[in-house]
């Protein structure tokens, strides 16, 4: 084992909390959308904290790390995809908070028949899973699982147009439940925001492995 | 390692090594090397101790030509020419081909001296043109402002970034076009690296530079182009941010990321 081999491999732990962190965050905040559970809403709100901390923390050692090693070739590439992906796990725990926040400020249960109908939970589940499979590639390095992501990330987008599309068609019979129909959109939007994270990460994940730019290409 | 392009115009480079083998008695210290320089740029070559990039460096002036043993196959040619072919006489290719070593090694003589050596060893006697040459090349060599005031000084009172500066104005009074350094800052301190490094950078608008070093930071921070040797094979020879970002070959990564063994 070299000498660069041990910031390297800390980083890489590091950033694999952070990733179990967020992920947390992530799962929480559905069981919260799910069961409208505030108090959890709350847990996550307060537990944002943490996530805002380990991001910082993160950044130093990177920054620490290029500063003492002067890293090169995969070890740059490495370290620049960290920094990144620490960026982009911290939006999504951000996002996380977003959603719980709506949970907290709503008054009444949401209601049942648009949940069912905009298909947020299997989207929130894809999202979720999305998150699990970049941290998997990231762990084992696996660029193939990597790949895959973008597919998912596809079926975000196409329940979010969906979504909007089934929403507006059923607020035209019943506007009363136009609050409600406000608050889906809204967590459908993050969700898809969520997409576009874990697709950057999928990314990063690429380039630092295959030293191949998927940024602003076409994919096939 | 052969270039991508096909069609190759000699014109366009300062040097060219074609199929190079080195020997020395029984160890092949050299395997068919070939590589093209291109005019005013600066090539650092580096490699573990022992992989031949020094051998290669030394050829480029024939410094291995009284090694025992010695023997060489293969073609380097300087602006078209046969460096090794035998009408070639070595003083003069030693004069267009200058080198600096890793430890700075002035003669123990005035710093003026020391400039003009490789003139007045020639027999250039004209005071002009000696004072000339002494003037431009410490300019040059960025050690005028320092010393102007007392060129009769030993050269071996001034410091060690300033001997090797000086060496490198020795180099430059002969009027090279190619200067080949081996380590060249490697016994120095940051300062006089840094100082070192710059003058690098303001020497290659004139001369076409090929560099020994075993820091890596070092080829990132001067050189356009790196070649990476090891067993006396030329392993890869990209331009420097290729090789220090996205190496080709698993043994350049290894061996840039420290990793080698």
């Amino acid at each position: 084992m070299s000498q660069i081999d041990n910031p390297v491999q800390n980083l890489k732990h590091d950033l694999e909390d952070m990733f179990q962190l967020v992920t947390t965050q992530l799962t929480k905040a559905k069981e919260a959308l799910t069961k409208f559970d505030k108090d959890l809403a709350r847990e996550v709100v307060q537990m944002e904290k943490r996530v805002n901390g380990r991001e910082l923390h993160i950044d130093r050692a990177a920054e620490n790390f290029i500063a003492l090693y002067a890293p090169v070739a995969i070890d740059l590439r490495f370290v620049l995809a960290v920094l990144k992906i620490n960026n982009n796990l911290e939006r999504i725990g951000d996002i996380a908070e977003g959603i719980t926040k709506y949970i907290i400020e709503k008054k009444e249960l949401f209601d049942a028949k648009l949940m069912e109908e905009s298909n947020i939970l299997p989207m929130y589940e894809a999202a979720v899973k999305m998150l699990t499979d970049a941290k998997t590639a990231f762990e084992k390095e696996d660029t193939l699982i990597a790949r895959k992501i973008f597919k998912s990330d596809e079926y975000l987008d196409h329940i979010n147009i969906e979504a909007i599309r089934t929403i507006t068609d059923g607020l035209k019979n019943d506007p009363a439940r136009i609050e409600d129909a406000l608050y889906i959109i809204s967590v459908i939007r993050k969700l898809e925001r969520i997409g576009d994270q874990v697709k950057n990460i999928a990314e990063e994940i690429i380039f630092y492995i295959e030293a191949k730019v998927l940024k602003h290409a076409e994919r096939k | 390692m052969a270039e991508k392009s096909e069609v190759v115009n000699f014109m366009d480079y300062k040097l060219t090594a074609d199929k190079v083998n080195v020997w020395y008695g029984n160890f092949h210290a050299l395997k068919d090397i070939s590589m093209r320089i291109r005019p005013n740029t600066v090539t650092a070559l580096i490699g573990p101790s022992g992989c031949g990039k020094s051998t290669f460096l030394r050829l480029l002036n024939r410094m291995n030509d009284y090694i025992e043993g010695f023997r060489m196959e293969g073609h380097i040619l300087i602006d078209e020419k046969n460096i090794y072919a035998k009408r070639v006489r070595v003083e003069e290719l030693r004069k267009e081909v200058g080198m600096v070593f890793q430890k700075p090694n002035p003669f123990p003589k005035s710093i003026y001296d020391n400039v003009v050596y490789g003139l007045t060893i020639r027999n250039v006697r004209d005071k002009k043109t000696l004072d000339e040459a002494c003037e431009n090349s410490l300019k040059q060599a960025a050690l005028w402002d320092e010393v102007k005031d007392d060129l009769k000084k030993s050269a071996l009172a001034l410091s060690g970034g300033q001997q090797q500066r000086l060496c490198i104005a020795r180099t430059l009074a002969v009027k090279p076009t190619i200067i080949l350094m081996d380590e060249p800052a490697s016994a120095l301190d940051p300062i006089s690296t840094a100082k070192i490094e710059e003058l690098i950078n303001e020497l290659k608008k004139y001369y076409t530079i090929i560099i020994v070093t075993h820091n890596m930071q070092q080829a990132g921070r001067i050189s356009d182009r790196t070649a990476f040797f090891y067993l006396g094979l030329l392993i890869e020879y990209d331009t420097t941010a290729n090789i220090f970002t996205n190496p080709k070959e698993e043994k350049t990564q290894s061996y840039i990321t420290g990793r080698f063994g």
